[in-house]
Formats: C-alpha cells, structure tokens, sequence
C-alpha cells in the first residue's frame, strides 16, 4: 500500500465515521427548538421531560461529533499537503468561516443550553437550542461550501502553481453550493426525525401509555414525512439535475449510461457491471432520465464511453451507492407517511409492529447519508477538484507508507471503540428511561454529601 | 499595515485566545488526577468546565482554519511535518472530549477510573505536544526548497523543544488551579489553591531557562528586538501579570478572579513575546533564510486575506460578546444539578 492508498483509507474512514453524528445533531436541535419553544408556550410538563431527554442524547451525540471532526479540518494538511498548497487559497476560507461564524456559536449555546437549565430563563432556553441549531446548520453550509468548490470549481484562476481566489461569491456559491446544500441538511433533518421517531416507538412499545414518547412521535413524523418528501423532491431532484449539467461522467456513472443516448431511460433497477460496463438484469424507463434531468425526453445524455478513460470515476461503487440511497430516500417517505396515516386513525401508539419498523428505521438515513456521501465524492474521481487536480497528486509526499499504517490503525481502533460505546451509552439511556429511572445517580458516599449540600 | 501582517496578528490572537480559554480547560484536566479525591469532586471539577470547554477549543479549529486559509503554505508544511505529533493530539483530543462525557453515565467505579485517567492523559498531552510543537518552530524547522518538512519525528524531541513542551503544560496547571480554586469551596479549593504557587515558581524557573537557551539557539529571533516598543510593552506586562499572579491568588487578598486574569495575560504575553521574535516569519527555515516561511512568500492572495477580514471582523466581535454573556451565566462556584455531566 502507498501513502496515497493509506491516506485515502484514512480520509474515508474519519469523515464517514464524522458524518454519522452531525446529521443526527443538526435534525434534533431543529426538532428541539420546537419541544422547548412548545414547552414553553404550553408548559406542558410532558414536552419539558421529552425536552430534557432528548436533550441528553444530543449531547451525548454531539460530544462525539466535536471529538471525531477536530481530526477532519487537521487532516487536510497532515496527509494531503500538496493539496492544501495548491488550494489553500480557496478551500481554507470556509474552513475558518465555519468556526467563526458557525461553531463557536453552535458549540457556546449548547453548553448553555444543556448546563443551564436552572439558570437561565425558558425564553432564554427555547434560544439556545435555536442558536445551537442556526449554528450547526450554518456549519454545515460552510462545509458543503468547501465541497462543493472540489466539485464544481469556480471563481478562481491557476496562477503561481496554485488556485487564486478572483470571487469569492463565486467560490461560495459554485454552481453546486445550493443544490448539495439543501439537499444535504434536509438529509440530516430526516435523520433528526428517524432519531426521535424510533427512540419515542422504543419507549411506546415498552408502555403505550408514555406522554412524553407519544409527544416525540407527534413532533418527529409529520417533520419527518415533510422533509423526506423534500430531501427527494426538489433538492434531490434538484441536485442530480445539476450534477447532470456540470458533472456529466459523474452523472453517467451515477445513471449507469454507458454510452450517450437521446432518450435516455432511467434505470430502476440493475446490476451494474465494470468490466466491459454493462447494466445486467435492468429494469428501466425509457426517456425518464433525459425527461428528469433536462426537462425533453428527447434530449441526449451523454454516456461514460464518451470520456477518456483516465477521467472515469469507479462505475460500480457510484452506480451502487447512488441508487441504494434512492430506495432508501423512498422508504423514508413510506415509512413516514405510514406512521402519520396510523397516528390520524388513532392507532399508532398501539401498533406494535410498525413501531418495531420505526426503531429499525434509526440508522437508515444515515446510511443514506453515507451513501449519497460516497456516490459524491466516488463520483468525482479520479479528481481531487474536477478538473483541476487529481487525487494521486494531491498527498503529502514527505509521509511514508508506515507513518500512515500506524495512523490509521490507531484511528481505527479508537472509531470502532467510541462507535461501540455511543451505541452502548444510548441505549443504556433510552432503556433507562422507559423502565422510568433517572440515569442521575452519582455514586455519593456520605463524605461527598457535605459538598453537595455545601453551597 | 499590511494585509498579511494583520492576518500574522490575528493568527497569534486566535492562538492566544485558545491557549488562555482552553489553557485553564487542560490544566483542570491534568488536576483532576491530584486535586479531586470523591467522584463528587471528580464531577465537580470535570463541571466546572462542562458549559465551556467546546466553545474554548473551537479557537484550536478556528485557528487551524485561519492558518490554512492565510497562510496555506503553512498549514501544509507544519501540519505533514509534525504527523504523528499531531495523530496524539488528536487521540488524546478526542479521549478527552468523549471522557467528561460518559465518565458519568455509568456508576461502576471501574468505569469511572478509566475515564478519569483518560481525561488526565488527554489533557496532560496537547499542552505538551503543542507545547513542542511550538518550541520546534521557535528554533527552526529543517525545510526544504518546497517548503516541506525534511525532519523526522525524534528530530522534533529536542531538549529545548521538551522544554518548551514542559513550560507550557506547568502555566496551563497553574491557569488551571486558579480556575478550579475560583470555582470550589471548602477542602477541595484549599488543595487547588496549594498548586498554585509552585506552579506559578516552575514557570518562572522554567521561562528564564527557555528564553537565555532560545538566545543561544536561535540567535537572529532576538536580533534588534530591544528596539521594538511591542517587546518593551509585552514584557512589562509579562512582569506585571506575573507578579499579579501570587499578589491576587493569595489567601489574604484572596481575589481569584483577578488572578485569573493575570495568569491568562501571563500566556498571551509568553505567545505575544515568541510572536514579536518570529516576525516576519511564521516558520523560520534551519537550512538558511532563503527556506523560511515567512509572511511574504507563505500568505494567500490579497482577495482571500480580504475576505477573510471582512468575515473575522463580522464574527469576531459576535463571538466575544455572546462568549462573555455564556461565561456569566456560569459565574460563581459549580453546583452538580441534574444536567450535569
């Protein structure tokens, strides 16, 4: 293995691992927001309990979220150096943005939020979690904005062996910034839902009768069902249109079109092959895909073998990754639109099975996420910034191969371990919470009490 | 001024910011293996930084961003050049992160070790790493005609450099005793309050060996420095906040809250002094002036630089006052509550 192997693995196991907590944080700080804003209009006591416990998980969620996205921005210089010299210009300014105008916001409300329950007001209260939400969600652009620059790259010009800025409003808003934007954060609010959703069908299948869990599903499904609806159309839609006008390999290895029709039909389903390309077992629609993607079922998509081959991406995993993503992009908006139509007939909180169905549901989108993530970034190869850099020229020659094997080997221990443990704190606290106990238990021998007490 | 001259100072504020916000963060978490002696205690030290401790370590990230947005080269050269150092800290960062976390979430005393040795570890090693890792820049770094790092990683553990290492983890203990003495009461603050003045006498010690060693090593960061007004100014105030340190920490005077701030003037004084010296340079080369990064040949262009002032000067000053509003809604001494870790 060479370093460039090493470091790719390496950059594809922290931001896949990352990208499994901010989605789940950016969605239940939005859900949050409505809670405590609920709770505080209404005072109802139910909404402040679920406001509390779900208030938990975020942090418990977001703690690993912080832990495992420090490496992230660090990673850029420390394995893909000439990377970082040759786009630093660009690429580094919304990285800063993010803590500056993103972050430290996201990061000050929540500790205000979490720590400050018997300090501060509930008006106050109800504004931290949406400070914490605002700022996660702008965090979140920044970062898109960041990638999408690799994607799409514009308001630049190569100069001194570099990519100089000549707009910045260009270089923000390339032409894929807001497509993948609000594809993706209508993505992590699906996953905000699915969260609250199968941990409130967990604590209902353990007693019907539960406010606070019945509150969390009456929140999380219609939130949920509106946002899977939009994360497919527009901005799903939306953003294939734009890969497809901007990024036509991409595109073609996405669809699976392996030569350039007029009519192109759209493939539901197949099993893709690399070598020689070929779709076996297909079921497909004539015309859809020239329809969906430039509005004339006559109009011609150009197929991979158009491309020279050193600019093809991997036609399996992109072909693969995208189209799971799409089933389970449907399933989502079956599954909740299923739970809204049994909540409208009064029989959601006793339909045991479907419950079942939503706690398993809980992963799911952020299998999405790391599918469309993958379809993405596969999909852009074998560019590092299409059509400005390749990824094989883009890391840092001063590392060695074993400097890197011991990197990642430590890095993968370490995921493996906080992913093991975050599942095992979560589910530790949502049993906790349906057998009705408080996890408040410090161990106080008597000698602690005096401090406790001691004020 | 010109443009990257003003984006060498904010790097250095952004620095300084995160070493005296996160400076006391380590150095509770360093304490938290000899001050606290119940779990109520351990608790209480791991809360008194609960609210606070991720909005102090967003000034690492916000720096790391600046950095490599102002001054790619940089970035690049420092950030590959010091690879495993950097791997530590980032396994020691997120031990650290996750460990005041779930330390609390399960009751067996078993558990609750582990995660307080790895909440000491994970604090004890980024003020020394980067504490290195700075040492290494003040003397040099052997770079090559690219800019990268020729070096290895023992070439980085010089004597000098550990010390500096050393240095930075002894003021972040005793900026961290002050905190934690300011934020506990009865016994667990009088054994706070004990470390404070032989930590505050070790830095001393230890400074006046770092900077007469520095004018040996790399004599040309002190070149014509005595005719700079800023060191005259820093050093002053080094001194003053210095002195203040004891003078406010005191038991008769009893005044932590000054004292705190006086120990976070001594960090940005130390840093601000180390600036004054580097400047031009961001990373002075050992294998002769022409390899040196310095704020010419390193910085972005003069659009990027543009913008990013715009977005700091847009966002900084709405950090700082919500940071300050945050910080008062935690003043006093730390109670455990419900919501606590």
């Amino acid at each position: 293995m060479d370093v460039n192997a090493l470091s790719r693995g390496q950059f594809a196991l922290m931001i896949g691992f990352h990208f499994l907590f901010p989605p789940i944080t950016i969605g239940l700080a939005w859900l949050l927001t409505i809670v405590e804003w609920k709770a505080w209009k209404t005072r109802d006591p139910e909404l402040e309990r679920l406001g509390r416990f779900f208030a938990k998980l975020l942090a418990l969620t977001f703690a690993v979220g912080v832990a495992t996205g420090i490496p992230m921005e660090f990673q850029f210089g420390m394995n893909w150096s000439r990377y970082s010299k040759v786009v630093g210009d660009i690429f580094g300014a919304p990285l800063a943005a993010e803590g500056v105008l993103a972050f430290f916001l996201e990061s000050g409300f929540l500790g205000l939020y979490l720590f400050g329950r018997n300090k501060i007001s509930k008006g106050w209260q109800v504004f931290a979690i949406l400070m914490v939400a605002v700022g996660a969600t702008l965090s979140a652009f920044w970062i898109i904005v960041a990638n999408s620059w690799m994607q799409t790259p514009a308001g630049f010009a190569m100069a001194n062996g570099r990519a100089e800025l000549t707009s910045f409003f260009d270089a923000v808003f390339n032409p894929s910034t807001i497509q993948r934007y609000t594809h993706t954060v209508t993505a992590a609010l699906v996953s905000g839902a699915f969260f609250m959703a199968g941990i409130g069908a967990y604590l209902l299948r353990k007693n019907p009768n539960d406010g606070l869990a019945r509150k969390a599903l009456q929140i999380s499904i219609p939130f949920g069902l509106a946002f899977s609806i939009l994360v497919a159309f527009p901005t799903g839609h939306e953003h294939a249109r734009q890969v497809a006008r901007t990024q036509p390999v991409k595109f073609a290895a996405i669809e699976g079109l392996y030569s350039t029709k007029t009519g192109a039909p759209l493939v539901m389903f197949a099993l893709p092959f690399t070598k020689p390309p070929q779709l076996k077992a297909k079921i497909e629609v004539p015309g859809l895909l020239s329809w969906m993607a430039f509005g004339d079922v006559n109009a011609p998509v150009r197929g991979i073998s158009e491309f020279p081959e050193d600019q093809r991406p991997p036609l399996w995993l992109t072909f693969v990754s995208f189209h799971n993503m799409v089933v389970l992009g449907m399933w989502f908006i079956a599954a909740m639109g299923w739970g809204l139509i049994q909540m409208w007939r009064g029989k959601l909180w006793t339909s045991r099975r479907f419950l079942l169905v939503l706690i398993w549901s809980i992963p799911l989108p952020l299998a999405a996420c790391q599918l469309g993530w993958m379809t993405s970034e596969v999909g852009r190869q074998p560019w590092i910034v299409q059509g400005v850099l390749r990824t094989k020229d883009a890391f840092s020659t001063t590392l060695t191969a074993p400097e890197v094997i011991f990197s990642l080997a430590l890095f993968t221990l370490v995921y493996v371990a906080l992913g093991g443990l975050y599942v095992f704190l979560l589910v530790k606290k949502v049993k906790a919470q349906a057998s009705g106990q408080s996890d408040y238990a410090p161990v106080a021998q008597a000698e602690d009490l005096s401090i406790l007490v001691a004020r | 001024m010109t443009l990257p001259t003003i984006w060498f100072l904010l790097l250095f504020v952004l620095l300084i910011g995160y070493a005296v916000l996160d400076g006391f963060d380590l150095g509770v978490g360093v304490l938290h293996w000899f001050v606290p002696r119940t779990d109520a205690e351990r608790r209480l030290s791991i809360n008194s930084i609960g609210p606070v401790w991720d909005g102090n370590e967003v000034w690492l990230l916000t720096g790391g961003g600046a950095l490599f947005a102002a001054f790619p080269a940089v970035y690049a050269a420092i950030f590959s050049g010091f690879y495993l150092a950097l791997v530590l800290l980032l396994v020691a960062l997120i031990f650290r992160a996750v460990a005041m976390e779930f330390r609390s979430k399960v009751e067996s005393p078993r558990w609750r070790r582990v995660w307080d040795s790895l909440f000491g570890i994970g604090s004890l090693l980024p003020g020394v790493l980067l504490g290195v890792a700075f040492g290494n820049v003040l003397r040099g770094l052997p770079l090559n005609a690219d800019g990268d790092f020729t070096g290895s990683f023992l070439s980085l553990l010089n004597p000098f450099s550990v010390l500096v290492g050393v240095l930075t983890l002894v003021v972040f203990v005793m900026h961290g005793a002050i905190y934690l003495a300011m934020k506990t009461e009865g016994r667990m603050q009088a054994r706070a309050r004990k470390w404070i003045w032989p930590t505050w006498l070790l830095s001393v010690v230890i400074y006046i060996a770092v900077t007469v060693w520095a004018t040996r090593l790399a004599p040309e960061r002190f070149e014509g420095i005595t005719d700079n007004p800023i060191f005259w100014v820093l050093g002053a105030a080094l001194l003053a906040a210095l002195i203040g340190v004891p003078y406010f920490a005191c038991a008769c005077k009893d005044a932590l809250g000054k004292a705190i701030v006086c120990s976070g003037a001594v960090i940005a004084c130390m840093i601000g002094l180390a600036a004054t010296g580097l400047f031009p340079n961001l990373v002075p080369s050992t294998t002769g002036t022409i390899n040196s990064l310095t704020i010419h040949n390193a910085s972005s262009t003069t659009r990027t630089l543009t913008a990013m002032l715009v977005i700091a000067l847009v966002g900084m000053p709405l950090v700082l006052i919500y940071t300050t509003v945050i910080y008062r809604a935690f003043k006093g001494k730390v109670t455990l509550t419900e919501e606590s870790y």
